[in-house]
């Protein structure tokens, strides 16, 4: 297979899995300031599968494409750490208010314009679990798709194949290209930072980061170093149908959001005493609950 | 108004219990609202699924049966579908959150660009006013589910597009056969006309396909393990107890996402919704994506070295102790009492 240029969807988004007690507040709803913003997990192991195609075939070019406000940057640059050779941000108050929908169709105006082979996103984001953003993307392009991808097992000449873990077990399947990959938490783990990469990509930045850097230093290694230059790009740069963006865009209305409330009942409190366990294993027996 | 939709999922010619599931919802739903249900079937060997679905309160069932469509391709079901969302119109149409519902539902959204809403946990009906134009809308699909981890639930509703549309995964809804019961009419879905030779590009080259030996949702006792159970190795105590107790064996993702036990008994937001009798906790803090899928349980005991988890709240008995103490006790005074 010729060299490939591959563009990996990737997402920042709040750690809900870190929803402990600390993030709870007094009256148990959560408290969002608390949680760190995160690479989405499963687009790091989106990542993984774009670098191992790389390591494959000789020419190969992965970059990341991210929408989000201009701190999204990070995911950029944390991908560039692991083996991405660039990445576009996507950002502007257009986007606002997005659904999945109107979200597709900014990234898949964005990518008519990138023009990728392959597109490889995670399986879904921990925010919002939806798993509807890589497929509405495919449809929106035209281009097939393969979701729940765990490994590329052979590159021919104008295919991949490609083996999926489903509900009911395991499929292998042969996708011409272009096309789009959605990549679950069952593909292999995303590979390490790389010192050196980090030292050097760490002054990787957009042009609006660029405007308020304080460090000259990076200032003048961006202006010189074009692979530390980070694309930026606003609506006006991915040519859309205004109509289509951000909440105008979106068919979905959020009606409303209640926090959720823990109910607390009264717990019977016991330590863990021979005495204690024992009396409440015959409790449960009389009860028929268990026996 | 026009009708509602229910994608049927098969499994080795045998309906998925999500589809029933939703064909009980979905016939809810359209009572409510005075409209009909109708299944639609998309997959090859279909012969006779008419007479289950009418069990279910099919009105219709849309059936497109040949090779081409099983085993499940994204490109030819969502074409199918697709086109017949398009002539037929239907106020509302429901997939099982599968990873086949999953899979091609966003797809056939974005063709129709039309709202769909992942994982919903309840369906309702009601009415909604545009809190800027004051506009109001009768009898829409309030898409009702857990999002940001769990920690919020949200309602969602597509005021100003058809249809609607909702996945819902496995065990959420109930499912139930109609008390009234009809002859469902059978149609067939002229799915030639919908058909491109590019909708067969993804050749199924290999399946392999699992047994479910792992049901966790059927069963009346449930023992599962949380990252506190600490290893593998000691997770080994969970599939004891619940061994002894006639129970299956759940987990938290931390303790899958750990590799202490397989991803089938992952319970939770994004994992099963389980109703047991007795739910016994090991080790689980109790973080809401966890809890989620099994607050109904009828009673819950926790075993946890830290009072205040949040488990606790949920708990009927709230065992404060190490689980590799505990258990091993519960084991040895069950097997002393049932005897």
């Amino acid at each position: 297979m010729k060299s490939l240029n591959i563009v990996v969807l990737a997402k920042q988004v709040p750690d809900t899995r870190q929803v402990g007690k600390d993030a709870m507040t007094a009256e148990g709803t959560v408290n969002r300031a608390a949680l760190p913003a995160i690479f989405n997990p499963e687009d790091l192991h989106a990542l993984e599968l774009a670098l191992r195609l790389k390591d494959r075939i000789e020419g190969t070019s992965v970059k990341v494409l991210t929408m989000g406000p201009q701190r999204a940057a990070e995911v950029i640059r944390e991908a560039m750490y692991r083996g991405a050779d660039g990445g576009y941000l996507l950002s502007g108050r257009e986007f606002a208010g997005s659904d999945t929908l109107a979200t597709s169709y900014a990234l898949s105006c964005a990518l008519k314009k990138i023009n990728p082979d392959l597109i490889v996103a995670g399986r879904q984001a921990i925010d919002g679990d939806t798993a509807q953003v890589g497929p509405q993307v495919a449809e929106k392009l035209a281009w097939p798709q393969v979701t729940y991808a765990e490994e590329v097992t052979a590159i021919g000449e104008e295919t991949l194949t490609i083996r999926r873990r489903i509900e009911a077990g395991v499929e292998v399947v042969e996708c011409p290209l272009p096309a789009l990959i959605t990549v679950s938490g069952s593909a292999p783990a995303p590979r390490p930072r790389h010192a050196k990469r980090l030292m050097h990509f760490k002054s990787a930045r957009t042009a609006s980061e660029l405007a308020t850097e304080s460090q000259a230093y990076v200032a003048e290694r961006v202006a010189v170093k074009s692979d530390l230059q980070i694309a930026e790009w606003s609506a006006t740069d991915i040519d859309p149908d205004p109509t289509q963006l951000g909440l105008q865009g979106s068919p979905t209305k959020v009606k409303r959001i209640e926090n959720v409330v823990f109910q607390a009942k009264e717990a019977k409190r016991l330590s863990g005493s021979d005495e204690e366990l024992e009396a409440l294993i015959q409790e449960l027996i009389a009860a028929h609950t268990i026996g | 108004m026009n009708n509602l939709f229910v994608y049927i999922e098969r499994e080795e010619g045998k309906i998925a219990d999500v589809s029933l599931e939703l064909m009980t919802k979905g016939r809810e739903l359209a009572a409510r609202l005075g409209i009909k249900t109708e299944a639609i079937v998309i997959g090859h060997h279909t012969e006779g699924v008419e007479e289950e679905l009418a069990r279910y309160g099919a009105d219709t069932v849309w059936v497109a049966d040949d090779a081409v469509f099983a085993p499940f391709r994204t490109l030819p079901h969502t074409a199918v579908l697709t086109h017949l969302i398009r002539r037929e119109q239907p106020e509302i149409v429901l997939f099982g959150a599968t990873s086949i519902g999953r899979d091609f539902a966003p797809r056939v959204s974005s063709a129709l660009h039309s709202g769909l809403t992942a994982d919903c946990t309840q369906l309702e009906i009601g009415d909604h006013t545009d809190p800027k134009t004051g506009k109001v809308y009768h009898d829409l699909l309030y898409q009702i589910r857990p999002a940001f981890g769990g920690n919020i639930i949200a309602t969602i509703i597509n005021p100003d597009h058809r249809p609607q549309m909702a996945t819902v995964r496995e065990g959420v809804m109930r499912k139930e056969e109609a008390t009234q019961r009809g002859k469902a009419e059978l149609k067939t879905i002229p799915w030639r006309e919908a058909l491109q030779d590019s909708d067969l590009a993804v050749q199924i080259l290999h399946r392999e396909i699992a047994e479910r030996k792992i049901d966790i949702k059927s069963s009346p006792i449930i023992v599962a393990g949380g990252y506190g159970m600490g290893s593998k190795e000691n997770f080994r105590l969970v599939h004891e107890l619940a061994e002894v107790l006639g129970g299956e064996v759940g987990a938290s993702r931390a303790a899958v996402d750990a590799g202490f036990t397989e991803h089938e008994r992952q319970i939770g937001q994004t994992g099963v919704t389980v109703r047991p009798k007795l739910y016994i906790a090991c080790g689980i803090s109790g973080q809401i994506q966890h809890t989620a899928g099994m607050d109904q349980s009828a009673m819950v005991i926790s075993i946890n070295t830290d009072p205040d988890a949040p488990i606790t709240r949920l708990a009927d008995y709230a065992i404060t102790g190490d689980v590799g103490e505990v258990i091993p006790k519960l084991i040895k005074y069950y097997k002393q009492n049932s005897k």
